[in-house]
């Protein structure tokens, strides 16, 4: 096929725009992998870098996963019922809170964590704990939950099915396991990979709820930056990325087949 | 100014996935005609208007406006009006916006482009709505609205797709009426693709039907439909009824209930006939039978006789009497309104 | 219908959890802003009547605003062209494109250091061309740039939707009533963007307005409102101009998320 200057122009461009995305992710790799980055890849090419970051801060990364997870199941506890509700009200009501919820994403993390710190900061046990962040966290991720769900909810007419299953004679709780929670899998796996995404990179509210001992990934990412060299930073970089970007492939993945299903 | 012609020639166009939508086509639209292009959905019709208008460009082949190639010209450059299935107004603009929109871009100058849209309102009856949004017309304004903005540039050529086929069947009968008026008063060359054949025949000064990618027939809307030159258009354009030829008899053709007139010297396997060029008769007709149903249509009635064939017979009648299910039915048919058709 | 009542009852966990969590908090940080420590009065009057506050505000404001419009500008024109046109490679640029969205500020701060820091691919480039290092990370500018760096893809997510909802038939009447390339994106495809592009440069702003991490890792002398909120707290534990300085940052920010709300609902019934 033909394409016209046009089609050129605006390619390149677009490309010019991915370089400025995928470069400097480039770079972090192979300053991650290399001897010495200010020589180059002349020095060669090694996994130290990767170990040494692993054998001091292998602690950052489990409790990230851990607070990912507990973040996940917190998440879907209160946010798949929440959803249900919402699609069910649908009224004036239902909409203000749906306002309400997106707040803590659309404010500045830090003064949600500057407002939690300065409210629950004297309860020292549960300041001092991981829950304390996982609050935080799930606060940030629950509308990433509950957004997806509903628009699948809306998709599958829920209303209707349920009715349906109403009519068979299942009761509310029934109704909700038999027919709600299995017609929206997609929208909650979709919806719980981006919980997870996101609480592994949350920095904003975790950098003011963390102690020295509860540490997240992207914590330690920020003290690595600030004191540790340019190759162990880009190496602790590298393995945030191959946590991250799998997850983000999935995100995509479903993304686009729950996005097929709205096409039919 | 004289209405111009269009000339394809030879226009094929394929799509990216291999289908053809249109094989070698060869079409001449006469000054100042209307020409409807009818066939079911997938036949390439709206491929054929597109040719015309310029969003697509043939693969092969060459468009003419008149004398002049414009196979090349995006339709921007082609002076042509096009009417939308869906309209297609633009919503950030109101209902004048919209139609001096082409003016705007030709440099007419304000005080002549008011006075265009002015007398556009005016023709198309919705004086006085200039200033509306889009959103507050109804289903049949917007294709009022969709028609003076397709004009308001003079275009040489009008083209319009699925022009009615958004609107409800009573506002679709009376729109058909008053695009018909306007397009035998403005005298222009218009084209436009429909699947509905009460509109093709209504609007049509000659019928196109297309099927898969080619031409079925082309031809004037009586011709299209009392010589339809194959099977597929006979079946397209109203309905049918066949009858098997058993043996060649003095009179006729004998068939299944009876026997039918037929002059011709050449005996055909199947002859067939419109469902209201067969009469019920009260004494003898051609063929007999006997009354499977009757359909009330309002104007007429639809009986289905049972002649002894493999299908019965549709005969609509027109003068609405009752006869009971079951009833001997004794039918007559009109002369000369047998054909034989093309495989 | 009979059981939304009964719906209701779903609903609470969630609002426990955001009463409880957020909003509590959020009216005690109202009323913390509101102390007066010593003699220079609330932390409102404080943040207020000081040129350096309100000097960082103005500043993130104004880069805020800065980045919002060329992502618009640039993601726009990416976006439009990946949605309308099919290659080969094309979803792998879209992926490679949309991935960055979920990278953390601290790690997009760190890219923009290897990018302009002073061992990054700029210094080096300038030291080959032009004998001295470019180092722009450290400043407003590496900002900008790390802002624009998570800015972009969030508009190429939504131009791209926006464009598969929009009519192509518009454009095709607009090209049949004699209109151009460049006539038609004026008249047709911005403003049916509109809409799209408003609500999502509200989100680019709001989140360019809080960008902690980034500012925090190119530098903690960036005078930018969460850095400033983050010194105050920690440096000078000085907690009412603290949460004065947020609860302001928080209502500008809610603000503009508003306001767009309103314009674009207004834009709404036009589309």
């Amino acid at each position: 096929m033909k394409r016209s200057s046009l089609f050129v122009l605006q390619l390149l461009f677009t490309l010019l725009v991915c370089a400025f995305m995928l470069v400097p992710v480039l770079l972090s790799l192979m300053a991650g992998l290399t001897r010495n980055f200010f020589v180059g890849l002349a020095s060669g090419l090694t996994f130290d870098w990767l170990i040494q970051v692993w054998q001091a801060y292998s602690p950052t990364v489990w409790l990230s996963l851990q607070l990912a997870l507990a973040c996940a199941v917190c998440v879907c506890v209160v946010g798949v019922p929440a959803a249900y509700a919402l699609v069910r009200m649908n009224n004036r009501f239902s909409r203000a809170f749906e306002e309400l919820m997106v707040l803590p994403v659309a404010m500045p993390g830090l003064a949600s964590a500057l407002a939690l710190l300065l409210t629950y900061g004297q309860f020292g046990a549960f300041r001092s704990s991981w829950l304390f962040i996982l609050v935080g966290h799930v606060l940030f991720t629950l509308p990433f939950l509950v957004r997806p769900v509903m628009a699948v909810m809306q998709r599958q007419h829920l209303p209707v099915l349920e009715e349906a299953a109403a009519s068979l004679g299942a009761g509310p709780i029934k109704r909700f396991f038999s027919v709600v929670v299995p017609n929206c899998r997609a929208g909650i796996l979709a919806g719980v990979l981006m919980v997870v995404t996101l609480s592994l990179g949350e920095f904003n509210l975790t950098w003011m709820l963390h102690t020295p001992m509860t540490k997240t990934l992207p914590v330690g990412l920020a003290d690595s930056y600030a004191s540790a060299r340019l190759e162990i930073a880009s190496a602790y970089t590298l393995i945030f990325l191959l946590m991250i970007v799998p997850l983000l492939i999935a995100l995509q993945a479903i993304s686009a087949r729950l996005s097929r299903g709205e096409r039919r | 100014m004289t209405a111009i012609t269009i000339r394809l020639k030879g226009c094929r166009k394929a799509f990216a996935d291999g289908t053809v939508a249109v094989h070698n086509l060869d079409l001449t639209v006469e000054g100042g005609e209307t020409l409807a292009i009818l066939g079911p959905s997938g036949c390439g019709k709206t491929t054929t208007l597109r040719l015309i208008a310029g969003l697509e460009r043939p693969d092969v082949g060459q468009v003419f406006f008149g004398d002049q190639d414009v196979t090349r010209l995006p339709i921007e450059r082609r002076d042509v009006g096009m009417v939308f299935q869906n309209y297609a107004l633009f919503p950030n603009l109101d209902v004048a916006g919209n139609i001096v929109y082409g003016l705007k871009i030709r440099g007419v100058p304000a005080l002549e482009r008011n006075k265009r849209c002015d007398e556009l309102l005016e023709l198309v009856g919705l004086h006085n709505h200039g200033r509306r949004s889009i959103h507050e017309l109804s289903g049949g304004q917007r294709q009022r609205v969709a028609l003076a903005r397709a004009l308001a540039p003079r275009p040489k050529v009008l083209l319009l797709d699925e022009p009615l086929a958004a609107l409800d069947a009573q506002l679709r009968e009376r729109l058909r009426s008053e695009l018909d008026l306007l397009l035998r008063g403005l005298g222009i060359t218009a084209v436009f693709v429909t699947h509905d054949q009460g509109e093709a025949m209504a609007l049509g000064d000659r019928i196109l039907v297309m099927e898969q990618g080619r031409v079925a027939q082309l031809a004037s809307p009586r011709e299209i439909y009392q010589q339809p030159a194959n099977a597929f258009v006979a079946g397209f354009v109203g309905n049918l009824n066949a009858f098997q030829v058993i043996a060649q008899s003095p009179r006729g053709l004998k068939v299944c209930g009876g026997e039918l007139p037929w002059q011709a010297a050449d005996v055909p396997a199947t002859v067939y006939c419109r469902p209201e060029h067969l009469r019920v008769m009260d004494g003898e007709g051609h063929l007999h039978g006997h009354l499977l149903a009757q359909f009330f249509q309002g104007a007429q009635s639809r009986l289905l006789v049972d002649v002894g064939g493999p299908q019965p017979l549709l005969v609509d009648s027109s003068d609405n009497q009752l006869h009971a299910v079951g009833a001997p039915i004794a039918l007559a048919i009109t002369p000369n309104m047998l054909f034989t058709l093309n495989a | 219908m009979a059981s939304t009542p009964r719906a209701a009852w779903a609903l609470a966990p969630a609002f426990a959890l955001l009463l409880a969590f957020w909003l509590l908090p959020l009216a005690h940080l109202m009323l913390l802003g509101a102390q007066r420590r010593d003699s220079l009065g609330s932390g409102y009057w404080q943040v207020l009547s000081s040129a350096q506050y309100l000097g960082s505000l103005a500043q993130t404001c104004a880069l805020a605003v800065f980045v919002t419009l060329t992502a618009l500008v640039i993601g726009g024109t990416s976006g439009v062209f990946l949605a309308r046109q099919q290659f080969f490679g094309r979803s792998a640029l879209v992926a490679l494109l949309t991935f960055p969205l979920a990278f953390p500020g601290v790690v997009v701060g760190f890219l923009v250091i290897l990018l302009a820091g002073r061992q990054g691919l700029f210094a080096a480039l300038g030291l080959q061309l032009a004998g001295e290092r470019w180092i722009f990370a450290y400043s407003l500018a590496g900002l900008f740039v790390g802002y624009l760096y998570f800015s972009i893809p969030r508009v190429i997510l939504t131009v791209m939707a926006a464009c598969e909802s929009l009519d192509r038939s518009l454009e095709e009447a607009a090209h049949s009533l004699g209109a151009g390339h460049w006539r038609v994106v004026c008249d047709v495809i911005i403003p049916g963007l509109a809409p799209a592009l408003a609500s999502c440069g509200a989100i680019c702003f709001a989140t360019s307005m809080g960008a902690f991490g980034t500012a925090f890792t190119l530098g903690t002398r960036l005078n930018v409102t969460p850095v400033a909120i983050y010194n105050v707290f920690t440096n000078y534990a000085n907690f009412a101009v603290a949460a004065a300085l947020s609860v302001v940052l928080g209502a500008l920010t809610w603000a503009v998320l508003l306001l767009t709300r309103r314009l674009v609902k207004n834009a709404g019934t036009v589309l």
